[in-house]
C-alpha cells in the first residue's frame, strides 16, 4: 500500500518536473511530437482494450476521440466563463486545471456514451463486419460534427482555451496504463480474454459476453474522449478532419506493429509510428509512401508485431503456485 | 414528376458507377475473405490512366474526338488497372498464402526508387535507386527472410490498409496532388427524351456499365474460369484438390475486378471529369458499402447494392439535405448490419457448436 | 425431485426436426448416457440445455427453474457446466489461467477494486488462484500449470476441458464425446475419472460419447436417440441387448 503513494508521488514530481523543463531542453517542436505521442499512447492503449484483448474488431475509435475533443472543448469554451467566477478564489493555474478536468470529464462521459451506443448494437457482429460497422459509426459521428454551427462545422472550432500540457497529457498517460494494466490482470480481464480466444466457452464458463463486450467498448471509448479533449485543449483549434477514418486506421496500425494484445506493444507502437511520421519528413514528398511501405512489410514478414508476446510487466505471480 | 424521373436517371447512373467498383470489392473479398481497401485506390489509377491516354498525342492525332478513341482510352486503361491489381495481389497478399518469392525485390525496389528520385531526381537515379532496391531485395530473400504465413484477418487488413496509402500517397508524387480534368473523349449531346432531357453522358455510362456487368455475369457463370471461381469462393483448399491452380484464379480475379473499377473511374469522369490522387476515397468506402448492402461476395448482390445506393443518395440530395449526402451511405451500412448483416442477396452462415 | 428435467422439447433448423419431443430426467447424482448414431441430435441436446439454442416447443428445468428461456452465461451461473466436442479451451491463456476463467461468476471484485488494486481484489485474486491449482492438482496438471494452454498434448487438453468445467462449481456436467481421439488406455483413465469425479465433487453428470465401452462401463442409466427420437431408455445391459438400438446402429437386417 505505501508503495502505490510512493509510485504516485514520484510520478507527480517527475511530470510537474518536466513539465516546468521540458520545451525549454528539447524544443518547441519536439515537445510537441512529445505530447502527440502521449495524446496517442493513450488512444493506443485504449483502441488495444478492445482490439487486443477482448479481440472485437474495432476500427472507428476516431469517431470516440472526436467526439471527447469535442465535448471538452465545448464545455470549456461555452461554460468557462460561466465557471470561472465560482472558482476565482483559486490561482490561474487551478481554476485551468479545473475547467480542464471538468471538460476532460464531460468528454469521457459523452465518448462513453457513444462507445455504449456503437457497442450495443455491434454485439452481434463478428469479425469484418463488425469493423465495418465500427468505421461506419466513426464515419457517422465526423459528419454529423460537420453539420453542427455551434461547435464549428466545416470551419473548425477556434479559440479553445489552451490549458493541456505535457503535465497534464502524461498524467493520463500513466493513468490509463496503470487502469489498463490493473484490469487486464483481474478476473475482468480474464474474462476480455477468453471472449476473444473463444465466446462460445467463455459464455458456457459464466461470462456474460453480451456486457463484457459493451463493457470493453464504454471503457476504451472514455479513455479515447480523454485523449480528445486532452488534444482540443493543447492545439487550440480542432476540425474534423483531424478524425477521419485514416486517423483510426493509424491507430490501428499502431497496435498491430507493436503487437496486438499487449500494453507494451500498444505504447511501443505508438511511440513508433508517431515518432517515425515525423522522422520520414526528411524523406520529405516520399515519408508516406514510405511510411506504407515499410508498414505492409511489417506485416508480411512480421504480423505479430514487433513485440509478438513478449511483455514487460510480468502478470503479478500470487505467492508459492 | 419530371425531376423524379431526371432523379431518377441521376441515381441510376451513379448507381451503376457504385456497381462496378462495388464487384471488385465483392469478388475479392469472395475468393479471399479479404476486404481489399485499396480497390478505390485501383478506380483512381484507371481514371488517371485513361486521363494520360486520352490525352496522348499519338491518340489525339490519330483518333481525335471518336468513338474508337475512347474505347482505346477505356481498353488501356483497364488492361492498366488489371495489370496493377494482379501486381497488388501477388506481392501484397499472396505472401500471406503461401511463397512468394522476390516479393522483398519489389517492395525494396519501390522504396529504392523513392530514394533515387529524392537525392537525383532524374530517371537515372530513380532507376538506379530502384535496381539497388531490387538486388538488395533479392540478396535479403535469399538469406532467408520468408513471409509469415497464415495472416491473422487483422493483420491482412493492415496490409490492405498500408496499399491504399501506398498508392494515395505515391499518386499524389506521380501525378501530383492538384486536380486534373478529364478531356472529354465522346462527343457530348442533349437528348430530349419525352418531358425529359437526359445528357448523353449518362446514357454512356449506364449502357457500357450494363454491357460490362452482362460480360461478368457470362464469365462468372459460363466460363471454365468463373466456374473455377465460384469454386474457389466456396471452399480455397477443395478447389486446389479438385485441381485449380487458386493462384491463378485469384489472380484473375483481381485483374477482373480492378478492369472493371478503371471501367468505373473513367465512366465517371465523363459525368465529374475532376480527378485527383484522393478520388477514389470515399466512392470507394460507398462502393463498399453497396457490397455489403447486396451481400459482400454476391455479384447481382453488389450490382443491386450499388443501384439502392446510388437512388438513395440522389433522392437524399435531391429532397433532403445535402451536406449529409456522406452520411447516407454509412446510414444505410449500420442498418443493414444490423439488420440482415448477409445482405440482401447474402446467406449467413452458421458457426457449429 | 429431478435435477435436470427436459420436457417435450423440439427443435428445428429450417426443415430440419434436430430433436423431437425429447423427454429427459436426470436425478442428483446419476451418471447418464446419452448415445446415437452420427446426426440423431445428441449435440443439439447439449446446446439446448446449455441454452446455446432455445426449443422450438417445451421446456428445460434445473432443479425445478426453467432455463430453456435464459441465455448460456446465465446457466452456466445456475450450475450447469461443459466440455465440448472440438476442445475450446482459451489458447492464448495458460493452463491455470484457463481455469481461473471458470471462477468468473463467483466473483465479488467490482471494476473499482480492480483498477485499484484493492485489498478485496488481491485477496479474491489469491483465493481464485488457489482453487484453481488444486482442481489442476486433481487432473495432475499442476505441473504445468503456467503453460499455454495450446501447447498441452490432445489427452491433457481434454482433461483440461473437464477441469475447467468443474471450476464453475456445478450441478451437472455436460462432457461432450470427453474419449474422443483417446487409446484405449487413456479412455480406461477417463473412465475411472469420470467415476471419481461424480463422487468426489457429489455431482450429476451427463455424457454423450461414440465409445462403447467408455458409455457401458460408467453410465447407470442410457438414453438412445436417433433421428431426434428417444427409442430406448435403460441400463446399459438392457441397452445393449435392445434390438432397435442395433437396428439404428448397424442399420437393420
Amino acid at each position: 500500500m505505501r508503495r502505490k503513494w510512493i509510485f504516485w508521488l514520484a510520478a507527480f514530481a517527475a511530470l510537474a518536473l518536466l513539465q516546468a523543463t521540458l520545451r525549454g531542453l528539447i524544443g518547441p517542436y519536439n515537445y510537441q511530437i512529445v505530447i502527440l505521442v502521449g495524446i496517442n499512447i493513450i488512444l493506443a492503449v485504449s483502441l488495444n482494450l478492445i482490439n487486443g484483448v477482448t479481440g472485437q474488431f474495432s476500427i472507428g475509435h476516431a469517431g470516440f476521440y472526436a467526439v471527447g475533443a469535442y465535448a471538452s472543448a465545448s464545455l470549456v469554451y461555452y461554460g468557462g466563463p460561466e465557471i470561472r467566477p465560482l472558482i476565482a478564489f483559486l490561482p490561474p493555474f487551478a481554476q485551468n486545471a479545473v475547467l480542464l478536468l471538468l471538460g476532460l470529464l464531460a468528454g469521457a462521459i459523452l465518448a462513453g456514451l457513444a462507445g455504449l451506443a456503437v457497442g450495443i448494437p455491434s454485439l452481434r457482429l463478428r469479425g469484418d463486419y463488425l469493423a465495418i460497422v465500427t468505421l461506419g459509426f466513426g464515419e457517422i459521428i465526423r459528419v454529423l460534427i460537420l453539420n453542427v454551427d455551434a461547435i464549428g462545422g466545416s470551419r473548425g472550432f477556434a479559440g479553445i482555451p489552451q490549458i493541456s500540457n505535457f503535465f497534464w497529457v502524461y498524467l493520463a498517460v500513466i493513468i490509463t496504463v496503470v487502469t489498463v494494466h490493473n484490469l487486464v490482470n483481474s478476473s475482468y480481464g480474464r474474462a476480455f480474454i477468453s471472449i476473444r480466444d473463444d465466446e462460445v466457452a467463455a459464455e458456457a464458463m459464466g461470462v456474460d459476453t453480451t456486457r463484457f463486450k459493451v463493457l470493453s467498448f464504454v471503457i476504451s471509448s472514455m479513455f479515447a474522449g480523454v485523449a480528445g479533449g486532452l488534444f482540443g485543449h493543447y492545439t487550440s483549434f480542432l476540425h474534423p478532419n483531424s478524425f477521419l477514418f485514416t486517423t483510426s486506421f493509424y491507430l490501428i496500425i499502431m497496435i498491430v506493429v507493436g503487437g496486438l494484445g499487449s500494453i507494451e506493444g500498444a505504447i511501443l507502437g505508438a511511440v513508433l509510428v508517431t515518432v517515425l511520421l515525423e522522422v520520414l519528413r526528411e524523406f520529405g514528398p516520399y515519408r508516406l509512401v514510405n511510411f506504407a511501405v515499410l508498414l505492409v512489410l511489417i506485416m508480411i514478414y512480421r504480423p505479430q508485431g514487433l513485440l509478438g508476446s513478449w511483455t514487460l510487466f510480468k502478470r503479478p505471480k500470487a505467492a508459492a503456485g | 414528376m419530371e425531376t423524379f424521373l431526371q432523379q431518377l436517371i441521376n441515381g441510376i447512373s451513379q448507381g451503376s458507377a457504385y456497381a462496378l467498383i462495388a464487384l471488385g470489392y465483392t469478388m475479392v473479398y469472395g475468393v479471399l475473405r479479404l476486404i481489399n481497401f485499396a480497390h478505390s485506390d485501383v478506380y483512381m489509377f484507371g481514371a488517371f490512366m485513361g486521363f494520360y491516354l486520352a490525352n496522348a498525342r499519338w491518340l489525339q492525332s490519330s483518333l481525335g474526338t471518336s468513338v474508337a478513341a475512347a474505347v482505346v482510352v477505356m481498353l488501356g486503361a483497364m488492361a492498366l488497372s488489371a495489370g496493377l491489381g494482379i501486381l497488388i495481389e501477388r506481392f501484397a497478399y499472396r505472401p500471406g498464402r503461401g511463397p512468394a518469392r522476390f516479393t522483398p525485390a519489389f517492395w525494396f525496389g519501390i522504396l529504392g526508387a523513392a530514394f533515387g528520385h529524392l537525392t537525383g531526381e532524374t530517371v537515372a537515379s530513380t532507376a538506379l535507386g530502384a535496381g539497388a532496391g531490387v538486388v538488395l531485395g533479392v540478396i535479403v530473400e535469399k538469406a532467408g527472410l520468408r513471409p509469415v504465413p497464415q495472416h491473422s484477418r487483422l493483420a491482412l487488413l493492415i496490409i490492405a490498409i498500408g496499399v491504399s496509402l501506398f498508392l494515395e500517397n505515391g499518386g499524389q508524387q506521380a501525378f501530383g496532388a492538384d486536380p486534373k480534368f478529364f478531356p472529354p473523349i465522346i462527343a457530348t449531346t442533349v437528348l430530349p427524351v419525352g418531358p425529359l432531357i437526359i445528357d448523353s453522358q449518362r446514357l454512356v455510362v449506364l449502357g457500357v456499365s450494363v454491357a460490362l456487368m452482362v460480360l461478368l455475369e457470362v464469365i462468372v457463370n459460363y466460363t471454365k474460369t468463373g466456374k473455377a471461381m465460384r469454386a474457389v469462393s466456396f471452399n480455397l483448399d477443395a478447389a486446389k484438390l479438385m485441381g485449380i491452380n487458386t493462384d491463378r484464379i485469384i489472380a484473375f480475379t483481381f485483374a477482373l475486378g480492378s478492369a472493371l473499377a478503371a471501367a468505373g473511374g473513367i465512366l465517371v469522369s465523363l459525368l465529374y471529369p475532376r480527378i485527383d490522387p484522393l478520388m477514389g476515397v470515399m466512392p470507394g468506402l460507398k462502393a463498399f458499402v453497396a457490397a455489403v448492402l447486396g451481400g459482400i461476395g454476391n455479384i447481382p448482390g453488389a450490382m443491386l447494392g450499388g443501384l439502392i445506393l446510388g437512388l438513395a443518395e440522389v433522392m437524399a440530395v435531391g429532397y433532403g439535405q445535402s451536406t449529409y449526402r456522406d452520411a447516407i451511405a454509412f446510414i444505410i451500412l449500420v442498418l443493414i448490419l444490423l439488420l440482415k448483416p448477409a445482405g440482401i442477396m447474402g446467406k449467413g452462415a452458421v458457426e457449429k457448436v | 425431485m429431478a435435477v435436470l428435467d427436459i420436457k417435450n422439447c423440439t427443435k428445428r433448423f429450417g426443415g430440419l426436426v434436430a430433436v423431437k419431443d425429447l423427454n429427459m430426467s436426470l436425478n442428483h447424482g446419476d451418471l447418464y448416457g446419452l448415445i446415437g448414431p452420427n446426426g440423431a441430435g445428441k449435440t443439439t441436446v447439449f446446446n439446448l440445455i446449455t441454452g446455446v439454442y432455445a426449443p422450438d416447443e417445451g421446456s428445460i428445468e434445473l432443479d425445478g427453474q426453467a432455463i430453456h428461456n435464459q441465455k448460456p452465461s446465465a446457466i452456466a451461473k445456475l450450475g450447469i457446466s461443459r466440455t465440448f466436442q472440438n476442445i475450446r479451451i482459451f489458447q492464448s491463456m495458460t493452463v491455470l489461467e484457463n481455469v481461473k476463467v471458470a471462477a468468473h461468476m463467483r466473483k465479488t471484485q467490482g471494476l473499482w477494486d480492480a483498477v485499484l488494486r484493492t485489498h478485496n481484489l488481491r485477496e479474491e485474486e489469491q483465493e481464485i488462484e488457489q482453487r484453481a491449482i488444486d482442481l489442476l492438482k486433481i487432473f495432475n496438471l499442476d505441473k504445468r500449470a503456467h503453460e499455454l494452454a495450446r501447447n498441452l498434448p490432445y489427452g491433457s487438453q481434454r482433461r483440461l476441458e473437464i477441469a475447467r468445467g468443474l471450476g464453475t462449481n456445478p450441478k451437472v456436467l455436460l462432457l461432450d464425446e470427453p474419449a474422443a481421439g483417446m487409446n484405449p488406455y487413456e479412455a480406461g483413465e477417463l473412465m475411472h475419472l469420470i467415476q471419481w469425479i461424480r463422487e468426489k465433487f457429489r455431482i450429476t453428470i451427463l455424457l454423450v460419447e461414440h465409445n462403447m465401452k467408455v458409455v457401458m462401463g460408467v453410465c447407470e442409466k442410457i438414453q438412445v436417440i436417433d433421428y431426434g427420437v428417444t427409442i430406448a431408455l435403460g441400463t446399459p445391459k438392457e441397452i445393449q441387448d435392445n434390438p432397435r438400438v442395433i437396428e439404428a446402429y448397424l442399420g437393420g437386417a
